[in-house]
């Protein structure tokens, strides 16, 4: 026991080096942090560290990574999404009444989401790039809307069922391993999803956005088109939302709360991988590192049989610890003098 | 210039003040001896023996419509509220809804559109006027002081959203002369004609528990799953399993919330199975119940007993795996009985001063009779819906 | 800076009144009044709880920050108001102060972590309100504590059509337009959102400010606490789950306050909040699904805000009171 926790919480500093080196600056804490959490839980059940929990876990924090990975798009790019908790409900009971559980609908029905969630992003890209309205207003605007929409579709209440098919994504085992065991479809796409953003990080699209986030006008001066930049991040914000709604509602099946607050605990979790909101800082694994945090978090409070209703103040506390901790090794490197209004963070709006 | 504008509308405010002052807050107080202490433990071992004892009673009323059943009533007078000739015609309903945000609130609210309808048609109410505050006390609030304003309700239905925040108001409309019905959860006052409700949190949560200990070898590993704090009509069906989970040999392995919300239940159930063996699972509602089963599933575990509601979505997996299961009721047909009753006080008729409406679980025996009755209704319905006999049926409920 | 901030804050009025307006013909054109007395007082006393927020989050706003803890704090508030009064009348001066002493110091901590630990608001209020949510859902079961019925009197007095609340809540926002044209600090809140690094140029301590906007936001968010527990006679835990923080910052948008801070006021704030008020009196009365009330509540939001961006730009030339760094301008304009 001893063994697993020590080197673990005394080579943080080491790991939170290595893991800066692996995302790019900035994310280490949030890796030290996820190494340390594991450790506690593995420490307290040492059953938890079979591959079967580890997958199953896996399984359960895919959702939040896809979202918080579109989530970093567009907060590298200086903006912010609200809607897609409330896209992820719409997603899954919008699926759940054209589909109705008949099969041969799976398909078609998956088709009309992916469009459904392009144009969601296309909107609020284009209200937030072209109208100049606030990305915070923007998709709050969004969330509402779909929010009233689908519920008005619906009176208030689910109709229909998920197809089997539809299911299988967030619910079933793509192989069976010898050793390992069943290996979830949806740790397979949430591994894609990764390993695509990070070479869309590193091509010129991606070096763009974080240019566009870290400062617009410069970005123009050297040719970006800015609205189109920032309008393809809030597209691949809600196709990601789609799949995330494809992966939860083929976890869980359709229930009415589906998708609530799911909009905060992405932003958090990019924010825990110390991405900065307001744009042009933070690597899009660190993000990904943050929504295993989260995720691991939530693991944790439960194996420690943590009152349920204890747990939100915990995690409010460790939350800002990290990015505290974060914020004070940021402006330890740096030697400019932290901006004073928002502290060294840039303001979540950064101008359009 | 700009100070100058200040002082003079604060002088008008003030002036105003002095020559206008109106308070609607209900001047006596509440009775102090009536009211509960809306904090602290939420077990009231009195009303919990009563609860208990409620179960057994055979209710008085026609056997085939339970919406007009009362379980032990005293009937109260309302031959004040009586309308007579012309104003018998087409009187004006108010109700104050405090939401449509959960499937058992729209399955009710439209069974109760429906019996509307038919009051409608035989011109026992006229106009039907509907407030929804959207699970906001302070707006079901002001809703209500609207109605009570407005001055033309000849009755008004409040369904509050929570016990204690709505009382002031429905005492304001107590004072307003118009018939109060009050139903699903109460008020910490009596100044209403009649308050409906099913027998209560109480039984909901001890038929619950006592099912498990009943199904449950001694030792058995239970776990709890509850949708919020802090909302009387849960903290009971809790408080009540508590007492009964207490005084047996089951194992409670914790209570988790779970907001209803299927992926957060999927997620706790299989944390909890991954630490050690569940036999058991306790709802305080049955929403995601399906996600709770199938955390067992894909773990590969054998299914625990289980109660959950009588929604369908359960009910159906239920029948589907043959699980031992238990589908407490927290009747959703009470939707029918506050207009029916609004009806009643305006014709003069007596009604049970706490109209209290019976309320039985669905078992393993009777359970395939009701999903045969709602063999086309959609998964988030609830069985003992009582809207058979409404003409809409079947399609109002199946056209959401 | 003073006459395009009453052009906004002007165009935000009128804009209040072609809703007034337009909703009054719409109940007209299906025979219904909508400014009856019950309505005006319902839309008052709607408008005076989402009010005392509203002022407080601009004033955040205004420095560029925000604060998502409000709907915690006023649930906090309403609580500990009511515990501290017991029921009984001799406490009720307790009860008002322990709030304020209590919000005001959540605001204080708020305010440090931003400025002192560098930690970005929208994540510290985030976790705050989480902090706050925890101690309320372990503590309290529920509702607790009883108002006696003089503190009542705050909830549901009224001055003709005017309910006390909305009277009180008026006059903050007159205490809080004073405040921020008349004191030092007041006016070094336009400076550090207009633009931070100018503002500590010309000898302005941003910190300084920004504390104090979270810690008056606080006590407002405490004050509307206070109402609500005058309202339901009782300290309602379940608060926090009605959105105020969300609906508190469209309101001050919706009321023409720049979300990056430095420009707008409590003025044009108060308009917001009538404007959503009135929105939702308007709904009531035409018996609108309250579902498709927050379809047009968003839609109208957007708009609405949409239309104030679009006067912004056109008056991109107009220098503002602390210019901002050159370009910043074209970049606005630089979009398509």
């Amino acid at each position: 026991m001893t063994a697993t926790d020590t080197p673990a919480s005394g080579a943080a500093g080491a790991l939170r080096r290595a893991g800066a080196a692996l995302a790019g600056g900035g994310g280490g804490t949030v890796f030290a942090l996820l190494v340390l959490v594991f450790a506690v839980i593995f420490a307290i059940n040492p059953g938890f560290a079979r591959p079967p929990s580890l997958l199953a876990f896996a399984q359960q924090a895919a959702p939040l990574v896809v979202l918080a990975v579109g989530q970093y798009l567009v907060i590298v790019s200086g903006e912010l999404d609200l809607s897609v908790g409330s896209l992820v409900g719409a997603q899954v009971v919008v699926a759940a009444r054209l589909i109705d559980g008949q099969e041969p609908m799976t398909l078609p029905v998956l088709a009309l989401m992916l469009a459904f969630g392009a144009a969601v992003g296309l909107v609020n890209g284009l209200v937030t790039t072209v109208l100049k309205v606030p990305s915070i207003i923007a998709t709050l605007g969004m969330m509402l809307v779909l929010y009233g929409a689908v519920r008005l579709w619906t009176g208030g209440a689910p109709t229909g069922a998920l197809s089997e098919a539809f299911r299988v994504a967030g619910r079933g085992d793509a192989v069976v391993l010898p050793l390992i065991g069943g290996v979830p479809w949806a740790v397979l796409i949430a591994a894609a999803v990764g390993a695509a953003a990070v070479a869309l990080m590193r091509s010129p699209y991606g070096r763009t956005l974080v240019a566009v986030g870290d400062n617009a006008t410069a970005a123009a001066f050297s040719g970006a088109r800015v609205w189109r930049v920032r309008t393809l991040a809030f597209v691949g914000s809600s196709v990601l939302a789609t799949l995330a709604a494809v992966l939860i509602g083929g976890f869980a099946g359709v229930t009415a709360q589906v998708g609530e607050g799911l909009e905060f605990s992405a932003i958090t979790a990019v924010v825990l991988g110390g991405v900065v909101l307001g744009g042009g800082r933070g690597a899009v694994l660190a993000a990904i590192g943050g929504a295993l945090a989260v995720e691991a978090l939530f693991t944790l409070f439960n194996q420690l049989y943590l009152p349920s209703t204890i747990q939100p103040t915990v995690q409010g506390v460790i939350i800002i610890a990290a990015v505290a901790y974060a914020a004070r090794e940021r402006s330890r490197r740096s030697p400019r003098a932290p901006a004073p209004a928002g502290g060294p963070e840039k303001s979540p709006r950064e101008e359009v | 210039m700009r100070r100058t504008r200040v002082l003079l509308a604060a002088g008008a405010a003030l002036s105003l003040a002095l020559t206008a002052c109106t308070t609607d807050t209900p001047t006596d107080g509440p009775g102090e001896e009536g009211r509960t202490s809306p904090s602290g433990d939420w077990f009231d071992a009195e009303e919990y023996e009563a609860q208990l004892a409620q179960r057994d009673m055979e209710p008085e009323g026609p056997a085939d419509e339970p919406w007009l059943q009362a379980i032990d009533p005293t009937y109260t007078d309302t031959s004040e509220y009586a309308l007579e000739g012309e104003d018998r015609e087409d009187p004006t309903v108010c109700f104050s809804n405090a939401s449509v945000s959960n499937p058992w609130r729209v399955t009710g609210w439209i069974t109760m559109q429906q019996q509307v309808e038919v009051l409608q048609e035989s011109g026992d109410i006229g106009e039907f006027r509907v407030s929804d505050a959207a699970d906001d006390d302070n707006q079901q609030i002001s809703d209500i002081q609207a109605f009570v304003d407005a001055g033309d309700c000849d009755a008004i239905i409040i369904s509050p959203s929570t016990t204690a925040t709505l009382t002031p108001a429905v005492e304001a409309a107590c004072e307003s002369g118009a018939p109060v019905i009050v139903f699903d959860r109460g008020v910490n006052t009596d100044c209403h004609v009649t308050f409906i409700h099913p027998i209560g949190g109480y039984a909901f949560g001890a038929d619950a528990a006592e099912f498990l200990v009943d199904e449950l070898e001694p030792g058995s590993r239970v776990l709890a799953l509850r949708i919020l704090p802090g909302v009387d009509v849960l903290e009971h069906r809790w408080a009540a399993a508590q007492q009964v989970f207490g005084d047996s040999e089951l194992e409670v392995i914790g209570h988790e919330f779970t907001e209803g919300d299927g992926a957060t239940i999927k997620d706790l159930v299989t944390q909890h199975l991954q630490r050690g063996d569940v036999d058991g699972i306790w709802m305080d509602a049955g929403d995601g119940a399906v996600a709770a089963l199938e955390a067992f599933e894909d773990a590969g575990q054998p299914y625990p007993v289980i109660s959950g509601e009588d929604e369908l979505s359960f009910m159906r997996k239920w029948q589907e795996e043959d699980l031992t299961a238990l589908a407490p009721v927290y009747s959703n047909f009470q939707w029918r009985t506050p207009v029916l009753a609004a009806s009643m006080i305006l014709d003069g008729e007596e009604v049970p001063e706490e109209w209290v409406l019976p309320q039985e679980p669905i078992t393993g025996d009777d359970r395939d009779d009701f999903l045969e009755r709602n063999a086309d209704m959609p998964s988030l319905h609830y069985a003992k819906f009582g809207g058979e006999d409404l003409p809409g049926f079947p399609e109002a409920w199946q056209d959401r | 800076m003073s006459r395009p901030r009453l052009g906004t804050t002007g165009l935000v009025y009128v804009a209040l009144l072609a809703i007034l307006a337009a909703g009054a013909a719409l109940a007209a054109a299906r025979g219904q009044e909508l400014l009856t007395t019950a309505n005006t007082v319902d839309l008052l006393t709607r408008s005076s709880l989402l009010g005392f927020v509203a002022i407080g989050q601009t004033l955040v706003i205004l420095c560029r920050s925000l604060d998502l803890s409000v709907g915690y704090v006023m649930a906090l508030s309403s609580v500990v108001a009511a515990t501290a009064m017991a029921g009984q009348p001799s406490r009720i001066w307790l009860g008002v102060a322990a709030v304020v002493v209590v919000a005001a110091l959540i605001g204080l901590a708020n305010g440090l972590i931003v400025t002192r630990l560098g930690v970005n608001a929208f994540i510290t209020t985030l976790g705050m309100g989480l902090i706050i949510k925890g101690y309320l859902d372990t503590r309290y079961q529920g509702p607790a504590g009883e108002v006696p019925a003089g503190f009542q009197l705050f909830g549901y007095t009224r001055i003709g059509v005017v309910p006390l609340s909305f009277a009180v809540m008026a006059a903050v926002a007159v205490l809080a337009v004073l405040f921020l044209r008349r004191t030092r600090t007041g006016v070094h809140m336009y400076a550090v959102g207009g633009d931070a690094e100018v503002a500590r140029m010309s000898g302005v301590r941003a910190d300084r400010p920004l504390l104090t906007a979270h810690v008056l936001c606080s006590v407002t968010a405490g004050l509307a606490g206070l109402l609500i527990a005058s309202r339901f006679g009782t300290g309602s835990t379940l608060v926090y789950s009605s959105g105020y923080e969300l609906e508190s910052i469209a309101a001050v948008v919706l009321g023409g306050t720049y979300l990056l801070g430095g420009r707008g006021g409590v003025g044009g704030t108060v308009a917001g909040v009538l404007i959503l008020a009135t929105l939702d009196t308007v709904f009531n009365v035409l018996g609108v699904d309250p579902f498709f009330k927050d379809v047009l509540r968003g839609a109208i939001v957007i708009a609405a805000v949409a239309l104030y961006a679009r006067r912004q730009i056109d008056r991109a030339a107009t220098p503002p009171r602390f210019p901002r760094r050159p370009g910043h301008a074209a970049a606005r304009g630089g979009g398509p």
